[in-house]
């Protein structure tokens, strides 16, 4: 079961993730000047209305940098040999990846947070919908880390490894998920993709928050199961391949 | 109610039956000797008593604690010190001890008492703010021992302490486990080293092949092999024809050591009277004289040469 204790314990790893993994090369590429400069690549030169830009912006931004952090910690702490001393201790895989997930976290919400009041500031948008806005970056990047971390199941002891396939997940995501433009201007087969990328619903949800279209709390509804089912699927996955690590 | 107890453990990995059917118990206070060839199962075996890996078969308990059942209680009772030196090296000493402290949930005050205490005891005070990345190895194996101890557990798991350590690292770790022993800590100690193993522990264990191959005090396991007691002795010249030497009926094999020579036999009695029968003929004189039985390293040999 879930205590006090357990949460402690997974605040303890998130603290050494965000210590230890926060400067690495693969984090701070993909996780900040990769989003930083694809954003500037699809911004200039368009006319695009304030709400898609908000959106485009945060869905990039929280995606991005939501799943930065969580696929490299695995297979690095596999390499340098820390993953057994953490499993020799009494720690539960639940515990560790929460921690894991908790850091990531921490990186996802600050660097999508602070780009996003940043441009509602300039493009005087108002935030109509805070509470689902706030749980909505907060399940967003819940189920985003989640994401990193199952990928991360990968039994090896190579970052790049993992890194490559999750570039492979993260771009196609990118397309389909109403970054670049609304998914009722897709076409039809991206359409239905769209519709089981977790990115779609909170790019939707921050849409709403500032004034557009749709429903907010169904939106968030939807990213809390998929926040489960990704979470749920790492533990299990983790838990299995883990032996293979050691 | 023993420290450790294994009960009929078996591991397998593809085809392969890594352990097999291996169990022994380890008593309170005792320092117990795991050996065993590279890829005997020591390594697969100290992680299915450690809770790090699930055995297929059998069980292992830990103060009366099933490893599998409650592996995170089984886990609070034990201090770990794997063999490679996996410190993280990003952080610093204390981060590294702050880490292992509250997963073991040692409270905050206590945790900074009990942090500065096992530095100084381990001589890293003084880089207790330095990160690891440019410690040296015997530094990290001394921190990595630092942190097994943070959660002041009864029983320690040890696995090569001493591997590729300077000779004062190496004595200074040897010095913490005998002070830590006498201190009533069981201590379960994997390692290749079996002079080491000779000189610390109780009893020792040898594995091979993924089975126990023996189980008992270094003393008494040397005495199972009386085969290969052997007459060490050195003459003040050694002009001689050796071939004279190996003419001896007693003497059933010659090695030479250093500017001595070792004769092997089963009877080191006759040994000695066919030695001072030859000093006596070969006009030499007998500097030194000493009959030894089989070291441990020897039974370790005959014991794991199948």
């Amino acid at each position: 079961m879930y205590s006090t204790s357990s949460l402690r314990k997974s605040l303890s790893i998130a603290k050494k993730d965000l210590r230890i993994y926060y400067g690495k090369g693969p984090v701070v590429i993909f996780g900040i000047l990769l989003p930083f400069f694809f954003f500037f690549s699809f911004l200039i030169g368009r006319e695009l209305p304030p709400l898609s830009l908000i959106a485009g912006l945060g869905g990039m931004a929280i995606w991005f940098t939501a799943t930065s952090i969580s696929p490299v910690i695995a297979p690095m702490e596999t390499r340098t040999r820390t993953l057994e001393r953490l499993v020799s201790m009494p720690l539960t895989v639940f515990e560790m990846l929460f921690g894991d997930i908790l850091a990531s976290m921490t990186m996802g919400i600050t660097l999508s947070g602070i780009p996003i009041a940043i441009i509602a500031f300039i493009l005087n948008l108002n935030l109509v919908d805070p509470l689902p806005f706030l749980l909505g970056l907060i399940f967003g990047s819940f189920c985003f880390s989640s994401i990193g971390i199952l990928l991360s199941a990968l039994p090896t002891d190579t970052p790049s490894d993992v890194m490559m396939l999750a570039l492979l997940v993260k771009f196609p995501v990118v397309f389909v998920s109403g970054v670049f433009m609304p998914p009722d201007k897709l076409p039809g087969w991206a359409i239905i993709i769209s519709d089981f990328s977790p990115l779609t619903y909170f790019v939707n949800l921050v849409r709403v928050s500032f004034g557009g279209s749709g429903q907010a709390w169904l939106n968030l509804g939807i990213l809390v199961l998929f926040s489960t089912f990704f979470f749920l699927t790492a533990i299990s996955l983790h838990t299995r391949t883990l032996p293979k690590r050691l | 109610m023993s420290a450790i107890e294994a009960k009929k453990l078996v591991k397998e990995f593809d085809d392969l039956r890594a352990v097999d059917e291996v169990s022994f118990t380890v008593n309170e206070g005792e320092i117990f000797g795991f050996l065993g060839p590279n890829g005997a199962g020591k390594t697969t075996t100290t992680r299915m008593i450690t809770g790090v890996l699930k055995p297929d078969a059998g069980t292992a308990t830990i103060e009366g604690i099933d490893v599998v059942q409650n592996p995170t209680r089984a886990k609070e009772l034990i201090g770990i010190a794997p063999e490679e030196a996996n410190a993280y090296l990003d952080l610093t000493a204390r981060g590294n001890m702050n880490l292992a402290g509250e997963i073991y949930g040692v409270p905050g005050k206590k945790l900074r008492k009990k942090v500065n205490g096992l530095l100084d005891t381990f001589g890293l005070l003084g880089r207790a703010d330095s990160k690891v990345k440019g410690f040296s190895k015997g530094m990290k194996q001394r921190l990595i021992l630092a942190m097994a101890l943070i959660n002041d557990p009864g029983i320690l798991f040890l696995d090569e302490p001493t591997a590729g350590l300077d000779v004062e690292s190496q004595r200074l770790i040897k010095d913490r486990i005998r002070t830590l022993n006498r201190k009533g800590k069981t201590i379960f100690l994997t390692t290749h080293n079996i002079e080491e193993a000779d000189r610390l522990c109780d009893r020792v264990a040898v594995i091979n092949n993924g089975k126990i191959a023996a189980i008992d005090s270094p003393e008494k396991l040397k005495a199972t092999i009386q085969s290969t007691q052997s007459v060490l002795v050195s003459f003040n010249k050694m002009n001689f024809d050796r071939a004279r030497l190996e003419e001896l009926t007693s003497v059933e094999e010659i090695e030479k050591e250093g500017d001595k020579l070792r004769l092997y036999g089963s009877h080191p009695e006759n040994i000695i009277e066919e030695i001072v029968d030859f000093a006596r003929k070969e006009s030499v004189k007998l500097v030194s004289l000493n009959t030894t039985g089989p070291s441990l390293e020897e039974t370790f040999t005959h014991l794991t040469k199948t």
